[in-house]
């Protein structure tokens, strides 16, 4: 649907030319919801300008369902604009309109009667819960309901891709949520494919089926949202995900000396990963069913990745050596992913 | 109160919201534009011309610096050319034109420079052209603004318009010199003073109600 191929942008500064973008490849199929994440600098917001040429890439070629956008004329572009829509960070609706006529804008730059807006105005409202106010002025609505409006406006001309920059970054965390519920909504009763650009893992990981990680201008890594979770390569990866999933050992055990060999008194720290369907199965009670060993619970979750189960756990094991080397096994055996963090002594003063 | 001085006074009122309103009406029709192209050609706007934004700003920048009084007599020939003659109320408006009409594009620019840039992003974002952004983005969501600048206008072409009286142009300003000064006549200098300050508390009245009508903001 989205094939950026080689896309490079330099800036001319006073302090010489700027690399933004050095040569990125991505490929979006259609229907699906790919994730950008990068910090700010990183070029993620030039890239996505790129894709409808609000930044004209110095080098390289955007081809949308088919059509290289970067060889159009003024004329041709604007036309294919029509089926890109786009939504902000800080909305940029028409302060001077009201709601309805904020829809209605993109649908008036054509030639369209009004009765023809009414009839497409009327059910992106409802889409979008804001049928009672479409009289009002954006100055009179709260955040979450202005970037409703630009969803609105967005998918007034009825576009194959939505592009999301930032969109819910000037947002409370209740309101992402609705509006990321709402995009992800949209995307399936439409098939639209959305592209969102973000620094926040928590949106990659609630609506994305892909992900790239951008980083000074180059792509770190780029996968299913899930392989990314589960077993990032790149630091930069590591950190975004560090932020939703805390790596550091239960208060009893943190600062302790973590050795590779048993310790008088230690535990055998286990990080265990869950995927999916194994996600439900009684993987540990079967682990103390069939070893003599002693288990303890230290950590533990259970999330969602898009419609996935994802459970981290963090377990410490006591026994005999010879058993816990069987226990080991039998979980590698099973569909989990499975980590040993090493031999620690729980603080004597911290109580559990 | 002597009898010819209401006559005299509203004959004169009449000389000046004539040369104020058609001046206006004119230079606003010219400047409006000006503005509009100082802003949209200047650098990374929607029509971005280095060289043209340069010349026109230049041009600009030389009739702001002409004193009025100045214009007004430098320009006769110009006057006597579009209107066939350089005294009169018709002939004022000649140089009150001129000099408003940069003034006017200098505070339609400042109006427009204030719509933050992402309506203009996210109105190129849906395909809408130069023409269109200007017509139903630009102009809409500065004209609180620009309607506070026009009014600023109206109030210096008023104070202008005293001094193309000097020179045969009738009005207020005419009055006020050839009758209260020159004649010793203390009581219409102070009704035309009087007549001004009205006239500008009634302009900058109605212009404050408009642009605050129109800011949904």
């Amino acid at each position: 649907m989205i094939k950026l191929s080689h896309i490079e942008k330099t800036y001319d500064s006073p302090a010489g030319p700027v690399k933004a973008l050095k040569g990125i490849d991505l490929e979006i199929a259609r229907g699906e919801i790919y994730g950008i994440i990068g910090l700010s600098g990183a070029g993620k917001s030039t890239l996505i300008r790129c894709i409808n040429m609000l930044e004209r890439p110095t080098s390289g070629t955007v081809t949308i369902d088919g059509q290289d956008i970067t060889a159009m004329d003024e004329s041709s572009l604007r036309q294919a604009r029509k089926s890109i829509g786009m939504i902000f960070q800080h909305f940029n609706l028409l302060s001077s309109a009201t709601v309805y006529d904020n829809i209605a804008f993109p649908l008036r730059l054509g030639h369209i009667s009004e009765k023809d807006v009414r009839a497409k105005v009327a059910p992106l409202l409802e889409l979008v819960g804001l049928t009672d106010k479409a009289h009002q002025y954006p100055a009179q609505l709260s955040g979450g309901q202005k970037q409703r409006v630009g969803i609105a406006r967005a998918l007034a001309s009825e576009p194959k891709v939505l592009l999301c920059d930032e969109a819910t970054s000037a947002l409370d965390p209740q309101t992402t949520k609705s509006i990321l519920e709402l995009i992800r909504n949209i995307n399936q009763k439409l098939s639209l494919t959305v592209v969102v650009i973000t620094h926040e893992m928590q949106v990659i990981k609630d609506i994305c089926d892909k992900v790239a990680v951008i980083e000074n201008g180059v792509i770190a890594e780029q996968g299913n949202v899930l392989e990314i979770f589960t077993n990032p390569q790149k630091p930069i990866t590591k950190e975004f995900i560090s932020v939703l999933l805390s790596n550091s050992l239960p208060a009893a055990f943190r600062g302790n000396e973590i050795s590779p060999k048993p310790v008088p008194g230690s535990y055998l720290l286990l990080r265990l990963t869950f995927i999916g369907e194994s996600a439900d199965e009684p993987v540990i009670a079967g682990m103390i069913r069939e070893h003599h060993i002693e288990v303890t619970m230290l950590f533990g979750t259970l999330d969602q990745i898009k419609n996935t189960p994802y459970g981290r756990m963090i377990i410490g094991v006591t026994g005999d050596e010879a058993e816990i080397q069987r226990a080991l096994d039998y979980l590698t055996e099973r569909d989990l992913k499975v980590e040993v963090i090493g031999y620690v002594q729980r603080h004597a003063s911290v109580a559990q | 109160m002597s009898s010819d001085m209401l006559p005299l006074l509203s004959k004169a009122l009449g000389e000046t919201v004539y040369m104020v309103v058609i001046s206006m009406i004119i230079a606003t029709l010219i400047g409006i534009p000006l503005g509009v192209l100082l802003h949209t050609t200047a650098k990374k706007q929607i029509l971005a011309c280095r060289n043209f934004n340069r010349i026109l700003a230049s041009i600009v920048n030389a009739v702001r610096s002409i004193p009025f009084i100045i214009l007004m007599v430098a320009i006769i020939p110009l006057t006597r050319l579009i209107v066939g003659s350089s005294i009169g109320t018709t002939a004022a408006m000649v140089p009150l034109v001129i000099a408003s009409v940069p003034f006017i594009g200098r505070q339609v620019e400042t109006s427009l420079k204030e719509v933050p840039e992402g309506i203009v992003e996210a109105a190129l974002s849906m395909g809408a052209t130069p023409l269109q952004i200007i017509q139903r983005v630009l102009l809409p969501e500065a004209m609180p603004g620009i309607i506070a600048q026009l009014t600023t206008v109206i109030i210096s072409l008023v104070g202008e318009s005293a001094m193309a009286g000097a020179i045969g142009g009738g009005g207020l300003g005419d009055l006020a010199i050839r009758y209260g000064y020159q004649r010793f006549r203390p009581e219409i200098m102070l009704a035309t003073v009087i007549i001004l300050i009205v006239l500008v508390q009634i302009v900058q009245f109605a212009g404050n109600r408009l642009a605050k009508k129109l800011n949904k903001k």
